[in-house]
């Protein structure tokens, strides 16, 4: 059992929890994510490790309320445990301290995006941190995205907050001011990664992705998480997550993304109803 | 006098038109009386063929006449000298190509029912107790077991019993390996595999779950942590794909990733949260076991069911038993037909899977006939989903977190006969050192590791 130690609600749909895991805090690096599962009956998720303690022996997550698992571990307090919490898994992100970088962060992604920005900026780099959110109420990391890098950037969809527009409008306007990144870093949902990728292959500047597949073991054991890169079959768990974005088929993996949809809604509709039972007996 | 029918005693099984609907399993086992009859069909012979077929060498011509003596408690104990997970064996493993394909009773006839036995005398004395569980006197020497499979519990069970603190570190959050996540319950229920790793709970061994061996814990920790020696049995992961167009649309699985939902997620259950797709139509791309569990798992879940298979029926690596099994299940096997891309729908949803022929070609270099294609021979199955079940090979996190230990290049761990790696005081057994094999294999592996971890420990304690 892996008891949380921390639980803050960064917007009404987003949840940061800190979790007691000495072992993966230990090792764990930026880019890495853990499995876990909430109850006996529950299925395993991966979430990438939002930031890390070695010397309290926790692990943060962060983590959008979207489906059942997500709900559920959300309804979980501090002082709760999480069942089980496994990790670190995946290859690490390569940080090289040298260069200039440009990290782009969209929604939840952002706290992806976050721990990835911190060991760039740790190692010397200079990091250049667009962050895109649908709206203002949503915007997550704001003050540790900042610390984060030498030159922050916050857009939004509906224009409440930062700069109306996507990230890609807010990178192409820094490019075309004259900003040559070494290399980009692009982390949120598959269509803006894939929107990004085609924007930087346009001005040739080397981008990473870090993918979110659909996972069961995590170890590389049951091959739900692959995807091509480059023509070949990789899978995200053991040879990614994060991958050479102008080798990845996105429209290959937005399709596969929905493999289990209505089956989640479904099991959402589940939940539901029977909250609201409990709900009606109280 | 020996009993000189050429048949075994029939053992009783769930109708097929039944049990192809439900996961309760198949075989439901010899009575007491059909046990101690099938066991006088033993002739006790003098040079005991079969135990040289068994990769644990269980005293098989011993533990029978203990059977046909009707102490059934004493036969149990016999094969747990060299036998950790009888109830296991009894199920799993391929007698015919072993200890059965040995037995004299087998030159004219059937062989003796040695795996039915041993299976019989395991749940006897799970229903009815009475092992001799010796608790060993520990002496004071730590050893690590990576990976709670089968060749990682034969090593841990053997290694416990010659007084070792055992510690084991597995990566998913219950112990069993593929015993639990491959082999359905209807061929091996999971109850039985917890019985028998409580076994080894109860002879003192530690399990550590949740903890992925290369990632979590490197083996220089485990050095440092006091362990004088440590066996990685993390067996093989990575599933192997055709590479062939319409691979990852919508509806094609590994046989790993079926078989996971299935068995260790229960994904099929409603109150489980892990997704389940329904299929109407599966076809599953293999020959071996896990072809015949995965077809067989899909059966029971309400679909029509194909196996398809590049070479000929009776060249197929599964069992005899599982494939006749699955035979009665209404299971079609497409034999002599081979895959040569998936179809798919606008959403990316498996529609179909296009196939060609195949002749009988000259034999190979494993001697069977080489499968040849027949031109102009393509067709359809209509199907909405694909289980590829070609085979896999070793996990690879932990080899590439421990750059010392030599790997071949298939990435399988090179090991010596006595399981020795490259690294001293580091042995390894299992898939992660042959590639994809059997349960027993596995088990035989553990086995031979654990005696020469040993010998390793006390060498050097010596000196």
């Amino acid at each position: 059992m892996y008891k949380i130690l921390k639980k803050e609600e960064l917007n009404s749909q987003v949840t940061l929890m800190e979790v007691q895991a000495p072992l993966i805090a230990k090792k764990c690096l930026a880019g890495q994510f853990i499995i876990l599962r909430v109850n006996e009956l529950g299925e395993r998720i991966p979430l990438t490790v939002a930031d890390y303690n070695r010397e309290t022996g926790t692990v943060t997550i962060i983590f959008q309320k979207i489906g059942k698992t997500t709900s559920q571990l959300g309804m979980l307090n501090q002082g709760d445990c999480i069942l089980d919490f496994v990790g670190p898994l995946g290859i690490a992100t390569h940080v090289d301290g040298a260069k200039k970088i440009a990290v782009i962060g969209g929604g939840v992604g952002c706290a992806i995006a976050y721990p990835q920005a911190k060991a760039f900026h740790d190692a010397g780099a200079d990091v250049t941190l667009i962050a895109g959110f649908r709206s203002k109420d949503i915007v997550i990391l704001e003050n540790e995205m900042k610390a984060a890098s030498s030159s922050f950037h916050i857009v939004t969809d509906d224009g409440t907050y930062g700069d109306k527009g996507l990230v890609t409008n807010k990178l192409e306007e820094l490019i075309l001011a004259g900003e040559k990144f070494d290399e980009v870093i692009a982390i949120g949902p598959l269509v803006m990664m894939k929107f990004v990728c085609l924007l930087t292959k346009k001005y040739e500047i080397p981008t990473m992705v870090s993918m979110n597949p659909v996972m069961i073991d995590g170890t590389g054991m049951c091959g739900c998480c692959r995807l091509t890169v480059g023509g070949k079959v990789k899978f995200a768990c053991v040879d990614g997550p994060d991958f050479d974005g102008h080798l990845v088929n996105f429209d290959e993996a937005i399709q596969r993304s929905s493999m289990y949809k209505n089956e989640e809604r479904q099991a959402m509709d589940r939940l539901n109803h029977s909250c609201n039972l409990l709900k009606g007996a109280k | 006098m020996a009993n000189m029918s050429l048949k075994k005693v029939s053992i009783p099984e769930q109708e097929p038109c039944i049990r192809n609907k439900n996961f309760g399993e198949v075989s439901l086992g010899y009575t007491a009386q059909m046990a101690m009859e099938e066991a006088t069909r033993c002739l006790n012979c003098r040079h005991k063929p079969c135990i040289l077929g068994c990769p644990v060498n269980v005293k098989i011509p011993e533990f029978i006449q203990l059977v046909a003596a009707g102490d059934f408690v004493a036969a149990y104990n016999k094969i747990t000298e060299t036998n950790s997970l009888p109830a296991v064996c009894g199920r799993v493993c391929p007698q015919e190509s072993q200890c059965e394909g040995k037995c004299v009773r087998a030159i004219k006839g059937e062989s003796v029912g040695i795996g039915r036995l041993e299976r019989f005398c395991a749940d006897y004395v799970i229903e009815h107790g009475g092992a001799s569980v010796v608790k060993p006197e520990l002496n004071n020497h730590k050893v690590a077991v990576l990976g709670a499979g089968p060749s990682g519990l034969s090593c841990a069970g053997d290694m416990a019993k010659k007084g070792y603190d055992v510690t084991i570190y597995e990566a998913f959050h219950t112990t069993g390996g593929v015993l639990i996540y491959g082999i359905p319950e209807f061929r091996l229920p999971k109850s039985i595999v917890n019985i028998e790793v409580n076994k080894l709970v109860e002879l003192g061994v530690k399990i550590k779950l949740n903890a992925v061996a290369g990632a979590a814990v490197s083996i220089d920790e485990l050095f440092e942590e006091g362990y004088e020696s440590i066996f990685i049995g993390t067996g093989a992961g990575l599933p192997s794909f055709m590479n062939i167009e319409g691979e990852n649309l919508n509806g094609v699985y590994s046989a790993n990733e079926f078989l996971t939902r299935i068995n260790l997620m229960k994904a099929f259950l409603d109150d489980h949260d892990t997704p389940y797709k329904k299929h109407n139509v599966v076809a599953v791309v293999g020959g071996g076991n896990v072809a015949m569990d995965s077809a067989r798992c899909a059966k029971r879940l309400g679909a029509d069911t194909h196996i398809i298979y590049r070479r000929a029926l009776e060249e197929m690596p599964a069992r005899q038993e599982e494939v006749h099994h699955a035979m009665e299940e209404e299971i079609i096997f497409d034999t002599l037909v081979n895959p040569v891309r998936i179809l798919g729908d606008d959403s990316g949803n498996v529609v179909g899977i296009e196939c060609v022929k195949m002749v009988q070609g000259e034999p190979d270099a494993s001697g069977r006939c080489r499968p040849v294609v027949v031109e102009g021979s393509n067709f359809v199955i209509d199907t909405d989903a694909v289980i590829m079940s070609i085979g896999t090979s070793p996990n690879p996190i932990i080899t590439s977190n421990t750059p010392n230990l030599d790997t071949n290049k298939w990435g399988c761990i090179v090991a010596d006969e006595t399981g020795a790696t490259s690294i001293p005081g580091v042995y390894a057994g299992g898939d992660a050192v042959t590639g994809a094999a059997t349960v027993i294999l596995a088990m035989g592996a553990g086995k031979i590791a654990a005696d020469n971890m040993d010998k390793y420990i006390k060498e050097k304690n010596s000196k």
